[in-house]
């Protein structure tokens, strides 16, 4: 099969890369790209390990097609922290234990994130709901609720300041 | 074993929360998991699976796929040399089947390719002959006389003879006179229950990328538990000397026990070394699930005495268990916990393990324990239904405490059991109000905890910092709780300490993480390690000042004079110490190498609060409180996470998590989407109550904590949902096709 | 002499006994003088024990000692997640 070249924005460089017809976006960037933080659980869109936002939507990167990210902008989880300034949610995460073997922890940092850019303030139903396509087996979600909803604190915090 | 145990000690480190050292790695995406390694001219394997569950292999033909462009090795059975230990040849015919499939899944062949398309692709080249053999996916019919035969001639001398074969083990335990206690009892309550096989369902698929140089030196990285394990077993299934197989443990994306053997690492090494380049193997989801161990199913009878005032006379307990397709005595550790909680005058319990034609087994978070437990738990909760009488007030009345004799053998040292219910009955959750359609339920739960063999390097580096190198994959934050053992007994800030965890070739020999022995026995080391540098520190100031090593004593991080005739001289921090070592000696290091006993046995007690929706048979969990004697907590937040995390999944086996047969028995649900583990829309907030009741066998009072919260929701979750629908369920999980059809009465 | 008391589906081996006597200072002494007295007991040893000294549990430790007044518990080797 030939492959196609595909040039997209990733965590804001522009990228190109060249993939197969059928070869996953978490394929592409996992193995092609070098971003290992990109984690497969289940490749089947079931666990959410490899969430990514693809133009702002939350979607499994297992789910897309390399080619699909022709034009679009892709949001992994190595393009949260600005430098070596983590993102609330990062740190917030460090700071509730809301990780253990951090297998997930990725995935969910980027749905969070996904979800406070249109909601700053959750109530922890709707966040237990958004949250309810990654699977965490090590904490039991308690302390990610937690980490989350402190962050979220954070983050209205300094845009209250800001605005 | 140290007794040294000091109550009013105050701790300065141990105890707090500092962030964990991997922290920052892990919320980047910068750690580095199993899959996330290459290596240069690296192939990709993948392994086929047989679509059988019980087949004569009558022949492998693997020409085509050998031909197949890009395609570097293929490896079937034929390539591993059978081992004399059975043991060690059960784990070698798991990873790639001799002669005979014995469940669906199970490995025939493996082929490494240039790439993953075309090593998929080849596999579908491989043609294997396959002659049906009958199969027995369930524990009770498996051990009928007429069953089909799983493996024949694998009993051991503990079964008694005229039994179906596929019965390998049997043990028995308990003490006093089960007979008198049952006619001294007012009511007798006797059930049966079944626990279906669960995955431990860690989101880390298996992967490893082995590299060979030469024929005879490897290095391995892989993610386990254990990389000296998985050292000894590859070494002696590949014919090598263990100084030249290296394995390094990678971060690892959770275990729970499911990382404490090896699958795919012998076959990875086994392409590369006939490839000649470094293979990768990655396993599917599906492959996880059909491959890999989930814990044992269960089938058991369970039998109380009590009389009317809610005293046990005597407890009973026939337990048969299967831990798949080879012999398996997990069983043991079920029959020794299953009365653990309970102070009583007679008490027998029986186990059986049987083959049936699923997974091997691989260990799950307290095995054993969970099933067992849950049955007992359960008929007392009945027995406290009939009765009238409090289940709170019961279990105190019969708990186990220091002096009891443990329904498994020994006399209980310092256990906090007592105080473990006292807690929970002390708890507002315990006298809220319950709504129409809604049930409490709680149980005690139980685990030995582990010691095992544990070495430890501790390093001083010149400039007042300090190196931890340790040989356990952290699971659960066990770098962060050794580097805060190691600042304690040093005097350090907890961030002038940096634990890794090294490779095989940078320690002695570590057991594998297991059984909730990482920061009892590890830590225990540490701080050993850290005497060790501290004596080696004061000898170090002694002789800088000309003054005896006894007459230095180690406070606050320095070594200052002590006693009468030591001489007036300013403390010597650790730093200005290092910062002449050179000059005074030579480098500083501690080191501890021992095989830990004295492990503390640890308690908890879970309430959980449901609503049934009797439409739909689905249960919603409304509240939940974890108590748990923890011994020593050495990071709080850390101990809550194992607590809640454990009690999840056992809410998740509780209520939906099974391995689901057909008829042609194959295994019907090897995925996410239709084995479904716990989401967190699934969930309330998970509250944790922490008792610290130190256990005597370590100098900071520390126990394990991993294990023991698994096994409470069971009979909590069930007990709950009996009391809200009226009805006793005893078949878990109780998912809600069962729960309606309890309700319709069929 | 050490009693130990063996779990029940031992008893097979150790003529219907629960506790046997045994001469022995050590967990070694113990576990070999046990396979010596009572053949059918080495393959359980062999594949693994552990020894419950006065409540605490030894998983091999050869050279624990063992007093005559100890309550001494012989237990399956355990292995765990």
């Amino acid at each position: 099969m030939k492959t196609i070249q595909v040039s997209t924005t990733i965590n804001g460089d522009a990228t190109e890369f060249l993939c197969g017809p059928d070869e996953s976006l978490l394929d592409v960037l996992r193995n092609r790209l070098g971003l290992t933080g990109v984690k497969e659980g289940c490749g089947t869109g079931d666990c959410g390990a490899c969430s990514v936002t693809l133009d702002g939507r939350l979607v499994c990167s297992c789910l897309v097609l390399g080619a699909e990210a022709e034009g679009a902008q892709i949001g992994t989880v190595e393009g949260l922290a600005q430098g070596d300034r983590l993102h609330p949610l990062q740190q917030s995460f460090i700071d509730h234990a809301a990780l253990q073997c951090g297998i997930c922890t990725p995935g969910i940092l980027v749905a969070a994130k996904a979800l406070l850019d249109r909601n700053p303030d959750p109530t922890d139903t709707e966040l237990r709901y958004w949250l309810a396509g990654n699977l965490c087996r090590c904490t039991g979600y308690d302390k990610i609720i937690h980490a989350v909803q402190a962050a979220a604190r954070t983050m209205r915090e300094t845009a209250d300041a800001q605005g | 074993m140290p007794r040294d145990n000091n109550d009013t000690r105050v701790f300065k480190v141990v105890g707090t929360r500092p962030p964990r050292p991997d922290g920052i790695d892990k919320v980047t995406g910068r750690a580095m998991y199993g899959a996330d390694v290459t290596a240069p001219g690296m192939l990709s394997a993948q392994i086929l699976r047989s679509p059988h569950a019980h087949a004569r292999i009558v022949a492998i033909d693997t020409a085509a796929a050998a031909a197949l462009p890009g395609v570097k090795a293929i490896v079937t059975a034929a390539d591993f040399m059978a081992q004399d230990d059975a043991g060690l040849d059960d784990i070698l015919v798991n990873c790639m089947a001799r002669d005979v499939v014995l469940y669906d899944g199970h490995a025939v062949a493996a082929v490494a390719a240039t790439t993953p398309a075309i090593a998929r692709a080849a596999l579908k080249l491989i043609d294997v002959t396959y002659e049906a053999l009958p199969h027995v996916t369930d524990v009770d019919a498996a051990m009928r006389p007429d069953a089909p035969v799983v493996q024949a001639g694998r009993a051991n001398e503990s079964v008694p003879a005229g039994m179906s074969p596929n019965v390998t083990h049997h043990c028995e335990f308990g003490h006093g006179d089960v007979d008198a206690g049952f006619a001294a009892a007012d009511v007798i309550v006797e059930r049966s229950f079944t626990t279906a096989a669960t995955h431990q369902g860690y989101i880390e698929p298996h992967a490893c990328l082995a590299t060979f140089t030469g024929e005879d030196k490897a290095d391995l990285w892989c993610c386990t538990q254990g990389q000296y394990n998985v050292r000894t077993v590859c070494a002696a299934l590949m014919g090598m000397e263990a100084s030249q197989l290296r394995v390094t443990a990678s971060e690892i994306g959770g275990g729970f026990g499911g990382k404490t053997t090896v699958f795919i690492e012998p076959v990875a090494l086994a392409l590369s070394r006939k490839a000649g380049r470094p293979v990768k193997i990655v396993m599917s989801r599906d492959e996880v699930f059909r491959a890999t161990g989930p814990t044992v199913s269960s089938s058991i009878d369970v039998r109380i005495g009590m009389t009317r005032d809610g005293r046990i006379t005597a407890g009973e307990a026939v337990l048969r268990y299967s831990g798949g397709a080879f012999p398996c005595g997990t069983v043991d550790m079920g029959a020794q916990s299953a009365f653990a909680a309970y102070d009583m005058p007679a008490v027998r319990t029986l186990g059986w393990n049987a083959l049936t034609n699923r997974p091997k087994e691989a260990a799950y978070r307290a095995p054993g324990a969970p099933m067992a437990i849950y049955a007992v738990e359960s008929v007392v909760d009945e027995l406290c239904q009939t009765l009238a009488l409090d289940p709170l007030d019961v279990r105190l009345k019969n708990a186990a405490r220091k002096g009891t004799l443990s329904s498994y053998g020994p006399t209980f040292d310092d256990i906090g059991l007592v105080a473990t219910l006292e807690a929970a009955k002390a708890h507002p959750h315990y006298h809220a109000p319950l709504g129409p359609g809604q049930g409490r339920g709680l149980s005690a739960g139980f685990w030995f905890n582990f010691g095992g063999n544990t070495c430890v390097s501790l390093n001083i580096n010149t400039d007042g910092t300090v190196g931890v190198t340790e040989g356990n994959p952290d699971i659960g934050g066990s770098r962060a709780a050794i580097s805060q053992m190691a600042a304690e007994e040093l005097g350090l800030p907890y961030e002038k300490i940096r634990t890794i965890v090294a490779d095989t070739a940078s320690l002695g020999h570590n057991d594998v993480t297991d059984g909730s022995r990482v920061t009892f026995a590890v830590g225990l080391a540490t701080i050993k390690a850290a005497q060790d540098a501290v004596a080696k520190m004061c000898a170090r100031a002694a002789a800088i000042w000309g003054i005896d090593p006894d007459a230095v004593e180690w406070v606050d991080g320095a070594a200052q004079p002590c006693g009468p005739n030591a001489g007036k001289f300013p403390p010597m921090s650790l730093a200005e110490i290092a910062a002449v070592s050179f000059q005074t000696g030579g480098p500083i290091a501690g080191h501890h190498e021992f095989n830990a006993d004295g492990a503390g046995v640890s308690f908890g007690v879970h309430l959980v609060d449901v609503e049934v929706d009797r439409e739909t048979g689905a249960t919603k969990v409304l509240r939940y409180t974890v108590f748990q004697d923890a011994g020593k907590a050495v990071h709080p937040s850390y101990v809550e996470g194992q607590m809640q995390g454990g009690a999840v999944q056992g809410i998740g086996w509780a209520l939906n998590e099974e391995y689901i047969y057909g008829e042609d028995g194959r295994l019907q649900n090897p995925g996410f989407l239709d084995y479904r583990i716990p989401v967190a829309s699934d969930l309330p907030n998970i509250d944790t109550v922490i008792l610290e009741i130190p256990n005597p066998g370590h100098p900071y009072g520390v126990r394990g904590v991993g294990e023991t919260p698994i096994v409470p929701p069971l009979a909590a979750l069930s007990n709950a949902v009996s009391r809200a629908i009226g009805l006793r369920l005893n078949r878990l999980p109780m998912s809600p096709p069962r729960i309606l059809a309890a309700l319709s009465g069929s | 002499m050490v009693a130990v008391v063996i779990w029940g589906s031992l008893r097979r081996f150790t003529d219907g006994k629960g506790r046997v006597e045994v001469e022995a200072r050590t967990f070694k002494e113990l576990l070999d003088r046990l396979s010596q007295d009572y053949p059918g007991l080495a393959p359980q040893i062999t594949r693994g024990v552990s020894l419950a000294v006065d409540g605490l549990i030894y998983r091999e430790a050869w050279f624990t000692a063992i007093n005559p007044e100890s309550e001494v518990v012989l237990m399956p080797y355990m292995t765990g997640g």
